[in-house]
């Protein structure tokens, strides 16, 4: 007789989250790469202030967001680095960019101020291959004739964890240093020659802030938000810039966009782009089982694309170009639902 | 499971014990399956990597995610030298620690000391992580690092043991930093033996006119020699698990190319917690995965070690010495 009464309770309560999952659809979940976690939240918390619909971002890292979206168990997967075009032809999945943002190298060198030392890529895969490893190396001499270089050993700081940042970081070494690409190569992680690993953006900032004469490289955001000593790098018009939102804006502006998502905007052409800029990108399956959820993914971002710069640009984020988001739109058009019908986004 | 309410006060009847009698079971059943069932699952995961590099993964240095190369040995050793450091430096401060407050500490002072012990442990490890990169690193840099390093400098085995970048981040730091961690377990552990020694015992002792030092050593270490051996074992599990703390102050560096004590370095828990999240699928993962069924098996052994240990004890008890 009780466990008739138990039964009951449970098949009511059973009953009851089904139909509030069913009444409250508008719920979208997302996993992926932890660099667009901020703005991604703050996009989902001003949408949901806007519209009502909840959109839970989880920062897994873009290995775990990958996993997720192959096994459909959120409504899109986010990845700091594109897959490739045939890749996701044979998962069946699409992508496109959804900000924009940089690596930048760090250094702690006393007497340097943020912004004067100079490195080109060269010598910043050097100093990571462990080849110049004196800050008063005739190679940093010759590209900082003036600065007070201290006759110190480089203590190089790179990240323990796999992470889009690492390669953004060792892509754009990759196309620079031939000797980097044959020995290391580029991915989340690699093979470091040297130096002492920091957790996230966190532990490599902590790491460089307190070990004198160290360089590592981080988010952008970071070097702001924290005000640490970044360096001018050399970029493929030999122009020395400094990281800012622009010069990640031009390095965007000048990859064809139109012709693929699969864009790897490192060492790019143009006199104001930053050459270790990179683009973070959202991944959806093109046939949707669940065409209501994919439409309110689409919605969200063309929010986000229409009114979210201002929030990303406060985060220190880029937002995308209007030409871009133009192609992202017309993008879209790929993601179905089961009939074979283009997922409206409107 | 909902009971019928016992008939008479005094005894609950055949039924409920049956009842109880089968939970209990399945409790500890239950444990036994979650164990297999985590090493069936940490096998078949692991399966591409274990069977490509079979037991050449445990001596391969190179750890190449790019090239997709996978061998264990930098973080086995990270694992196995930090953990020896740690009980090197717990072990004897732990039982000092126990000694005092049983046999020594004013009864004032034995309460608050207690206490303030019991909290050591309950500090979250990655408070232990950032106060050794930020506060304990640099300090261990400054006065410990360069000094030996001048001292030892072209001292051709010790020289070479405290060579390396003097930047307070490395094996030496992750001991000492575990070691600080797990000296609470193991010091509340002996001092809780040590107190359960009968004091008929002691005070015999005493009354022959021994010393605290004998009373110790030949009548609450032989006393109590299965529950100190346990805490130890208790820190040792904690050392060769811990993973936050480790991770801020060893270094995450996958290359072994000295023995210095002051080289970044790496450890088993270390590499799984940082690369696991983007390990790609297939080879990385695998890997990653064979490292933690070999820390499964360290673990057993050390384990199995002891309790072979405490037998071999217990056959020599009543023997002369």
């Amino acid at each position: 007789m009780k466990f008739a009464v138990h039964y009951s309770v449970l098949a009511t309560a059973v009953a009851t989250v089904l139909s509030f999952g069913s009444a409250y659809a508008q719920e979208i979940t997302g996993a992926g790469a932890s660099f667009p976690a901020p703005i991604y939240s703050k996009w989902a918390s001003d949408y949901n202030k806007a519209t009502g619909v909840k959109v839970n971002y989880q920062s897994i890292g873009s290995g775990g967001g990958i996993k997720q979206i192959d096994s459909k168990t959120v409504d899109f997967g986010a990845s700091d680095m594109p897959q490739t075009d045939d890749v996701l032809k044979s998962k069946g999945q699409v992508q496109f960019p959804a900000v924009i943002g940089g690596t930048v190298p760090v250094i702690n060198v006393k007497g340097i101020a943020p912004g004067q030392m100079k490195l080109d890529g060269q010598v910043l895969g050097d100093i990571f291959l462990g080849k110049i490893t004196r800050w008063d190396d005739p190679a940093l001499k010759a590209l900082n004739p003036g600065l007070p270089l201290p006759d110190a050993a480089i203590a190089p700081v790179r990240r323990a964890d796999g992470s889009g940042t690492t390669f953004n970081f060792t892509n754009y070494l990759s196309r620079v240093h031939p000797e980097w690409k044959a020995k290391v190569g580029e991915g989340t992680a690699v093979n470091w020659p040297v130096g002492a690993g920091g957790k996230g953006n966190e532990g490599v900032s902590a790491f460089v802030n307190r070990l004198p004469n160290s360089i590592g490289y981080v988010e952008y955001s970071y070097v702001k938000q924290n005000k640490m000593s970044y360096t001018l790098l050399k970029n493929r018009e030999g122009v020395f810039v400094a990281p800012d939102d622009d010069a990640f804006k031009a390095a965007a502006a000048g990859a064809d966009w139109n012709k693929s998502f699969y864009q790897l905007i490192t060492d790019q052409p143009g006199k104001n782009t930053w050459p270790i800029s990179t683009a973070t990108f959202i991944l959806m399956h093109a046939k949707q089982d669940k065409p209501a959820n994919a439409t309110e993914v689409l919605k969200f971002f063309n929010w986000a694309f229409a009114n979210g710069g201002k929030a990303a640009s406060d985060l220190d984020y880029v937002p995308m170009p209007a030409d871009v988001i133009a192609t992202i739109q017309k993008s879209w058009g790929e993601i179905k639902d089961p009939a074979g019908k283009a997922v409206s986004f409107k | 499971m909902t009971l019928a309410p016992p008939s008479k006060r005094a005894r609950s009847g055949p039924v409920a014990d049956k009842i109880f009698g089968w939970v209990a079971k399945s409790c500890a059943l239950l444990t036994l399956a979650l164990l297999i069932a985590i090493l069936t699952s940490l096998t078949i995961n692991a399966w591409p990597a274990i069977e490509k590099y079979g037991f050449s993964f445990l001596s391969s240095t190179v750890w190449d995610p790019v090239q997709e190369e996978f061998g264990g040995f930098v973080m086995i050793y990270g694992t196995l030298a930090t953990s020896l450091i740690a009980l090197v430096i717990a072990v004897p401060v732990s039982f000092g620690i126990a000694l005092f407050l049983t046999e020594l500490s004013p009864s004032w002072l034995k309460r608050p000391l207690g206490t303030a012990i019991e909290l050591l442990a309950a500090v979250p490890s990655i408070v232990y992580g950032m106060w050794g990169l930020l506060v304990f690193g640099p300090v261990l840099a400054e006065y410990v690092q360069a000094p030996l390093q001048k001292a030892f400098a072209g001292v051709p085995f010790l020289g070479a043991l405290v060579s390396g970048p003097p930047v307070g981040i490395g094996l030496l730091s992750a001991g000492i930093i575990l070691a600080i961690m797990i000296i609470p377990f193991i010091a509340a552990v002996m001092r809780d033996v040590f107190e359960v020694t009968p004091a008929l015992l002691k005070e015999s002792a005493y009354g022959l006119g021994a010393t605290t030092w004998e009373v110790v050593s030949k009548v609450v270490l032989p006393y109590t020699k299965t529950g100190v051996i346990g805490g130890i074992m208790l820190g040792l599990g904690r050392a060769i698990g811990e993973t936050m703390a480790v991770t801020f102050v060893i270094g995450n560096f996958n290359q072994l190319d000295s023995i210095s004590l002051f080289q970044a370095a790496n450890s088993i828990t270390s590499a799984l917690a940082n690369e696991f999240a983007e390990a790609g699928e297939g080879l990385h993962q695998a890997a990653l995965m064979y490292l933690g069924l070999v820390l499964f098996f360290i673990t057993f052994v050390i384990l199995t070690l002891s309790k072979l240990l405490l037998s071999q004890l217990r056959k020599g008890e009543g023997a002369k010495t």
